[in-house]
This record gives C-alpha cells, structure tokens and sequence, in this order.
C-alpha cells in the first residue's frame, strides 16, 4: 500500500506544479492578447468616425475641430528610429566582431560590465545628456557647418539619443551570437587559407546571420517605442518634418506629453489609444518580419 | 633514413604558465601515415595544431623551437600564414563543414585563392568529391546545405574541402572519433590511398587505429615524446618501458 501512496501524492504534486505553470503561460500569452483587444476596443470610437486610410495618411491635426491625421507622427517614428539604426548598425556589428575575434580575452572582461551598465542606464539620464551635449552640438557646430540655423531639437537629435541608447542592447545580443559559433568552425576556415577577415565575413557573419536580423529587430522594437529620452531633444511640433534637422513628433511621445490633459476634447482619448494602437502593430509587424526572415534562413 | 618533410627541433609550447609541449623533436616522414599516439592531454592535438600555426591564435600560447617544412622554418618564417596552412589540410575531431552548402565547401578555399571560373570548380567540387567517395550520394543535391549530411559524409566533405587547396600534407585530429565504425573505416581507407601522394599525419588514441595503417609511430606522453620509430618496429619491439605499458593496456 505504501508504494501506491507515495504513487499518488507524487501525481498530486505533479498536478499542483503543472497548474501553475499553466496559468504563468496563460498570463503571459493572456496580457498582449488582452491589450490589444482593450486597445482596439477603446479606438473603435475614433475608427468608426474616420477612415483608416484618412488616418494614416493624413497630415491634419486638429483634435478642437476633430482632425486626427497621424501622418506626422508616424513619419517622425519612422525616420528617429530608422536614422538611429543606422548609426548603431555598423558601430554595434564592428564592435562586436572586434571583441569576440581579435581583442584580448581581457578586453571583453573589461567591456561587458560597461556595457551592461550603459544597458542599464535609466533612460531619462539619455535625455539629459542629449539636452546638454547633442543638442549644442547640432545648433552650433553641425547645423552650421551644413549652412543650416537650427536649434537643434530635431529628428537627427532624437536618433543621435537613441542609437546611443540602443547600442548596449543590439551590442550584448551579438557579442552572445558571435561566441556561440564555434571556435573550429572558423579553424577549418583558416586551414584552409582563408585570412582572418574573409572568415569573418564567409564564415562568422553567414553562420550568425539570421542572430544579426533578429538582434536589429529587437533594437528597432524597442528604439521605435523608446519615448522619455526621445521626447526631450526632439521638438515636438505637430508639422510633418522634411529634413533631419527639422523637429518631429514620435509617437510614444504624443501619447506621453498629452494623454490625461486635453481629454476634455471629445474624442482625443480615443485618438491617443489609436495611436498606442499603431505603436503595438508596428512594433508586431517588426517582430513578425525579423522572424520571418530567421525563420527563412534557418533551412 | 626516411625523406623527411617535416623536421622538429626542440620545440617547447607553453599556454600560460603550463608548459604544455616539452623539447619535442621528431621528423615525419614524405608520403606514409605518421600517427602520433598517446593518452589523452598529453599535448598530440597541441603538437598537430602548432604545425599549421592554428595555436597562435591563442595568445596565451608562447611558442620557441623549431619548425621545418621542406627545410624552411615556419616558426621565424616571413612567409605569410595562409600560404603555410594551404600547404596542410586539417581534419578535426568532428566535422565542421561551412555554413554553405555542400558545392560551396568544397569551392570554398578554391575561391579564397582567387580562383573564380565556373568551369573550374565545377570540375575540381567533382574531382575532390568523387576522390572521398561523395560524389554518388550528393551529386544530385549539390546545392543543398552542408549541415543536411550525415555526420560520417560531412567528415568526408571536409576531407574533400581540405583536399581541394592542394595541400602537401593532411593533418589529422582524431578525426573518426565522432564517427560510426563503417565510416571510421572509410576514412582509414582512405587514408591509406591518399598517402601515394600526400603526407599524413593522423592524431589518435586508438591503438587498432594506429596498427592498421601507421607506417611511423611518434608515441608521446605528458607532453614528451617517449619513442618514435617505424610501425613494425614500434608494436614489435618498443624499446621504452613506457611504451611497452601503453601497448598492454596498462594505461589509457
């Protein structure tokens, strides 16, 4: 009888621990579901007045008169967040292939706590920093010297602040890719002549390929939704930029400079969720090409 | 005595503080199967990795002594590094084919040198995958990742890839330690055809291994060399004790 005894209570326990991690998973396949679903709910409002198409492509922002052209916003994301990858990009792949395949072992000892510290960094301190040097730099120094008077907050402000921030991130995610190949694999490479170079780039980049798209996929989700530094040096001014050194208008930072003060206006409330809305499928869409592509090159 | 082409003249190895390699001198003879025996960590597969200078990657590894290949030092040589690891061919203790696929290895370290005509690697992928037995099983899917092989036809696709650069000698690490015995076997085959043109130099712990194609045994043991001799001379009659207690079994 004691054999059986031990049996079921060891069943019961099983049972008592599957539980839990079941409604762990729930909760967490449960949350996106369900703010996705609150926010299309709360927009609905605002969707069943206008057309998408109107929305989106329009560049009118009159919330008094009931104008909600997201145009400007969503240029404003498009170009911080694109400009900022494309200043992280090169620095974040060079970097990382100059730790992990030529420095000194002790040189990456000595970066990955730094590293780490600028991942941690909050990120109001960014702000900050582009407030006090970024922005100098492009109204006294940069601006000019391509003929322009500007003051400096502007959409190349808000890209510099984030491609510093996303940096650290982008860079610990492929510093990990790279160390998992394997050290023979690049041997084999170098027996067979190969320079060091060229193993890195047939070898180490092709192997880690797909690791590199999904590394810049995250950075981009998450510099597309970075706000509180973005906010601070880039302008803020509801006018569809035509140049880097023109102020834009994000659309995290819409959402944060506004939402609970103008809700007095009929339908800005819903207009502010659309654009929470917006910011979701976006960021979706990213993930869902990054991992298409990962997906692609993985057979 | 032998045809030597590669000559080592007190060779010492250390990584960090270890002194891993100690006063190593021997000789390998041209065109037969050397195979260097020993239990393991006693410093073979560092001794076989520091002829095609693939331990200075490492740059804890301190390295004085000499190398001769072909009577040249490669140790103090000017001679660029790519041009001395052309003339060897590395097969590892597992295969590590390219992440490309299986046409591609075999071209791989044909189009680092520069060689770039269609026609010509078409005929050479050929040439080097039918020499290792290949070409039957994988000349319809040429195309299809390396990875997708077996693990005995991806060790014999990186023979292939290593023999495609024309190499003079073939440096061999345990290389049929991850591999079933039928493959095993054809590497060894292989082995034994490929030494009418090629110098080998096959790292092992296997003493059926070593019996069945060494024509030169170089046995070491805690980083030294205990005895070097001809195969037949070397399993008959050792004349260190050592030797004789590893040939008994007495130590692994």
């Amino acid at each position: 009888m004691n054999w059986l005894k031990i049996f079921y209570s060891r069943k019961l326990r099983n049972r008592i621990h599957l539980s839990w991690m079941w409604i762990s998973l729930g909760i967490v396949f449960i949350l996106p579901m369900s703010l996705f679903i609150g926010l299309m709910w709360k927009s609905a409002i605002l969707l069943n007045q206008q057309s998408i198409f109107d929305l989106l492509f329009s560049s009118e922002w009159k919330p008094m008169a009931g104008k909600f052209g997201y145009l400007t916003f969503i240029v404003s994301s498009v170009w911080v967040t694109m400009i900022a990858l494309l200043i992280a990009g090169p620095v974040c792949l060079l970097t990382a292939i100059h730790l992990t395949q030529y420095a000194k072992s002790w040189v990456l000892k000595i970066m990955a706590p730094i590293i780490d510290i600028l991942a941690g960094l909050p990120s109001v301190i960014f702000g900050v920093w582009g407030i006090l040097f970024v922005i100098p730099l492009l109204a006294n120094h940069i601006g000019p010297f391509f003929g322009k008077s500007v003051s400096g907050y502007s959409i190349l402000a808000g890209a510099i602040v984030l491609s510093i921030m996303i940096i650290p991130f982008i860079l610990n995610i492929l510093i990990e890719i790279f160390q998992t190949v394997p050290k023979e694999l690049s041997e084999a490479s170098l027996s067979l002549g190969a320079t060091r170079w060229q193993t890195i780039k047939f070898v180490l980049l092709k192997k880690s390929s797909a690791g590199i798209v999904s590394a810049f996929g995250l950075g981009m989700s998450r510099a597309f939704g970075e706000t509180i530094a973005v906010l601070m040096v880039v302008g803020n001014v509801v006018h569809l930029p035509s140049g880097v050194f023109q102020p834009g208008y994000p659309l995290p930072s819409l959402i944060a400079n506004n939402y609970g003060e103008m809700l007095s206006i009929p339908m800005y409330d819903s207009a502010l969720m659309f654009s929470a809305l917006l910011l979701f499928v976006i960021v979706l869409i990213f993930n869902a090409i990054s991992r298409l592509i990962i997906l692609r090159s993985s057979h | 005595m032998h045809n030597s082409v590669i000559d080592i003249e007190h060779l010492n190895l250390y990584y960090g503080k270890q002194h891993i390699l100690k006063d190593i001198n021997i000789s390998i003879p041209a065109k037969k199967i050397t195979v260097i025996l020993g239990p393991s960590g006693c410093g073979k597969t560092t001794l076989l990795r520091s002829l095609n200078r693939l331990t200075e990657l490492d740059a804890s590894v301190k390295m004085s002594g000499k190398i001769f290949l072909n009577g040249q030092d490669l140790l103090s040589s000017k001679e660029d590094v790519t041009t001395i690891r052309k003339k060897m061919g590395l097969l590892a203790q597992r295969p590590y084919p390219l992440p490309m696929s299986i046409y591609n290895n075999v071209a791989y370290g044909l189009r680092i040198s520069g060689r770039r005509k269609k026609k010509f690697l078409n005929n050479r992928v050929e040439y080097y995958l039918r020499q290792t037995n290949l070409w039957e099983e994988v000349k319809d899917r040429l195309k299809e990742p390396a990875a997708t092989l077996s693990i005995g036809q991806q060790q014999r696709l990186c023979l292939a890839r290593g023999l495609a650069v024309d190499p003079q000698i073939i440096l061999a690490d345990e290389p049929t330690s991850a591999l079933d015995p039928h493959s095993s076997r054809m590497i060894e085959e292989k082995f034994a055809e490929l030494k009418s043109n090629y110098t080998i130099v096959l790292v092992t712990h296997i003493l059926r291994q070593a019996r069945n194609i060494a024509d030169h045994v170089i046995f070491m043991y805690m980083g030294q060399v205990v005895e070097q001799a001809d195969a037949r001379d070397f399993f008959d009659n050792p004349q260190e004790q050592q030797t004789k207690a590893y040939l008994q079994g007495q130590f692994y």
